[in-house]
């Protein structure tokens, strides 16, 4: 795949809302099954130019997850393709049932958006804070799980999710995120990007924490250790060779995610090492907590998600690594 | 079809499910038979369908959301021609294409899965839904079990499909008055109060209907089938177990096992019956 970084300097940011909704707006024009549907937070998604633009396409159910969820699925099976949208911990834990019979075992075709994730849900705090959502995604067979870092990833994979003949869950942080990707990278579901090449250790991060781990690359860098960074935006199906062969390259992984480490990111990069190539291995994510309200700025810290803690958790792993070797 | 061959078509419905179940340690008995009338009155009259082209872009819909009661379905697909007869004989076995629950993966002429309980209910308003999109007149039948509307996705489902206007969607509850537990219409699980009523009130045409009088059901669909703007409820008396003395109208026929001796009373029971009516 080809990978352009854009300068990262931790404040170039972009509204990803405006980004998924014009990008919605163009598939819709192109193809006239795609459909939008929202269970009452339309205004919280800025989703109301598609609203505007295609009246006929959008069903706003009202705050009923379970049936928005079972009534995409009626659609799809009838030729549609819903793109279903709610807050992640009501797409996911709320209608769970839903997606794993009407979607999953149905085999069905809905596109579930479930925007503010992990700590980016902030001031709605601990109930709105969903660290289980890809969890509870990926232990549905069939399921495609998909979480973009930023505008050019989920432009790019957008068109991708609606030929994708299946369920899709992604994760979609609604406000500003630090811009990872230069136009024209390009993105493939169930391929990870690397986004730099090391030799020392690798780190698999996705979503918030991309940016986080390509700062923390730039910390060790000057400290002359050097790591590969992977954005793993597709958590299944995982990409199990760049996997194996960074494994093999580096000899030790860090997984960064926002997300609780049980049944996350770090569970899905593990089950392929210890198949397959076992190495040392630290987890950034949530410790198996609920949330709790506060900027961001404070969650990441709190939560232990920053771009220092990534880099300590390197320095751990690469210290296993030599008593491994000894 | 008239009355009588209706009466008929139910008849062999229910002589098949004794069949599929016997063989089986248990099976969803009760439900089967007391929905197995307005089956025989969809596929031998009110349906559009082709069984010899089962996904036919014009045909009706049903959706079976009380999913356990595949097996009078399966009779009535077998019968009506969807597949050979001989396959019902293979009911929940290894591999099956006849799961307990209904997989549209699995069998010809079942248009959804189902079997988590209130689920059908938003799949089939969703189908009705993309119709209206298209502007296409199929209409949808969708099913459900009287315990089964304890369920709230099925008032989330009434609500939408008000607000949307989804005329083309037909809702049948099998009124039985029984759930696994107890009756539905008492305080012994979750009572139902007046279900007509409640559909009403959440913006449905809503009538009731005698669900083992075939005349009574097709007069009922006739009636939903005209009126426009609004989707509809059928809510259908019937009886848990019809037919079948040792469980009918009891607690405890929701599922149980079909000895020899059962199979051979109900078959010879119904086969007279079958054949007093053919005399008549």
């Amino acid at each position: 795949m080809r990978v352009i970084l854009s300068n990262h300097n931790g404040t170039d940011v972009c509204d990803m809302r405006d980004a998924f909704c014009d990008s919605l707006i163009k598939l819709a024009e192109k193809n006239k099954d795609i459909i939008l549907m929202d269970a009452d937070l339309m205004a919280a998604m800025g989703t109301k130019p598609f609203l505007q633009k295609f009246p006929e396409r959008t069903i706003n159910c009202g705050i009923q997850e379970a049936n928005m969820i079972g009534v995409a699925c009626g659609l799809s099976v009838q030729g549609k393709i819903p793109f279903a949208h709610t807050f992640a911990p009501f797409a996911t834990r709320r209608a769970c049932d839903q997606i794993f019979i009407s979607g999953a075992y149905n085999n069905a075709n809905v596109k579930i958006i479930g925007s503010d994730p992990g700590i980016t849900a902030s001031y709605n705090g601990g109930t709105h804070m969903p660290f289980e959502d890809m969890g509870i995604m990926r232990i549905i067979p069939t399921m495609t799980v998909i979480e973009p870092c930023d505008i050019i990833s989920l432009t790019t994979l957008l068109p991708k999710i609606a030929a994708h003949k299946g369920m899709v869950y992604m994760r979609l942080v609604r406000k500003d995120v630090n811009r990872v990707y230069g136009r024209r990278s390009e993105f493939e579901i169930g391929k990870g990007n690397k986004l730099k090449s090391g030799t020392d250790a690798t780190i698999i991060a996705s979503g918030y924490c991309v940016a986080e781990a390509i700062n923390a690359s730039k910390i060790l860098e000057a400290e002359g250790i050097k790591v590969s960074v992977i954005d793993m935006f597709t958590w299944k199906p995982i990409d199990a060779e760049l996997i194996i062969e960074e494994a093999t390259k580096t000899g030790a992984i860090v997984t960064a995610e926002n997300h609780n480490v049980v049944n996350g990111l770090g569970s899905a990069v593990a089950e392929v090492l210890v198949k397959n190539k076992p190495v040392p291995m630290e987890m950034i994510g949530v410790q198996d907590e609920f949330g709790e309200v506060g900027p961001v700025s404070y969650l990441r810290e709190r939560f232990e998600m920053r771009d220092v803690d990534i880099a300590e958790a390197v320095r751990r792993v690469i210290k296993r690594k030599s008593e491994v070797t000894q | 079809m008239n009355s009588k061959e209706l009466q008929i078509f139910s008849k062999k419905i229910q002589m098949e499910v004794y069949k599929m179940i016997h063989p089986l340690p248990a099976g969803h008995v009760g439900g089967s038979l007391s929905v197995a009338d307005l089956l025989a009155v969809l596929y031998g009259n009110q349906l559009k369908y082709d069984a010899k082209n089962p996904n036919w872009e014009e045909r009706d819909w049903v959706v079976m959301s009380k999913g356990h009661c595949g097996p009078s379905l399966y009779a009535a697909l077998a019968l009506s021609g969807f597949f050979p007869m001989e396959q019902l004989a293979t009911l929940n076995a290894p591999k099956t294409n006849l799961p307990s629950h209904c997989d549209r993966n699995k069998t010809v002429g079942i248009d959804m899965c189902t079997g988590s309980l209130g689920q059908g209910a938003s799949t089939a308003a969703g189908v009705a839904m993309g119709f209206k999109m298209d502007g296409k007149d199929n209409l949808v039948h969708l099913i459900l079990g009287d315990g089964e509307i304890n369920e709230g996705q099925v008032w989330e489902m009434a609500l939408f499909a008000s607000t949307r206007k989804l005329d083309n969607l037909i809702v049948y509850i099998d009124y039985n008055k029984f759930q696994l537990d107890g009756r539905t219409d008492s305080d012994e699980v979750c009572n139902l109060g007046d279900i007509r009523e409640k559909f009403e009130a959440f913006g449905f045409y809503a009538i009731q209907a005698d669900g083992h009088d075939m005349d009574a059901m097709n007069k009922a669909i006739d009636d939903a089938k005209s009126q426009k703007g609004k989707p509809k409820a059928i809510i259908l008396d019937t009886i848990k177990g019809k037919g079948f003395d040792k469980v009918e109208n009891k607690v405890g026929s929701h599922s149980c096992g079909i000895s020899k001796e059962d199979l051979d009373t109900m078959l010879a029971k119904l086969q007279a019956e079958i054949d007093q009516l053919e005399v008549q």
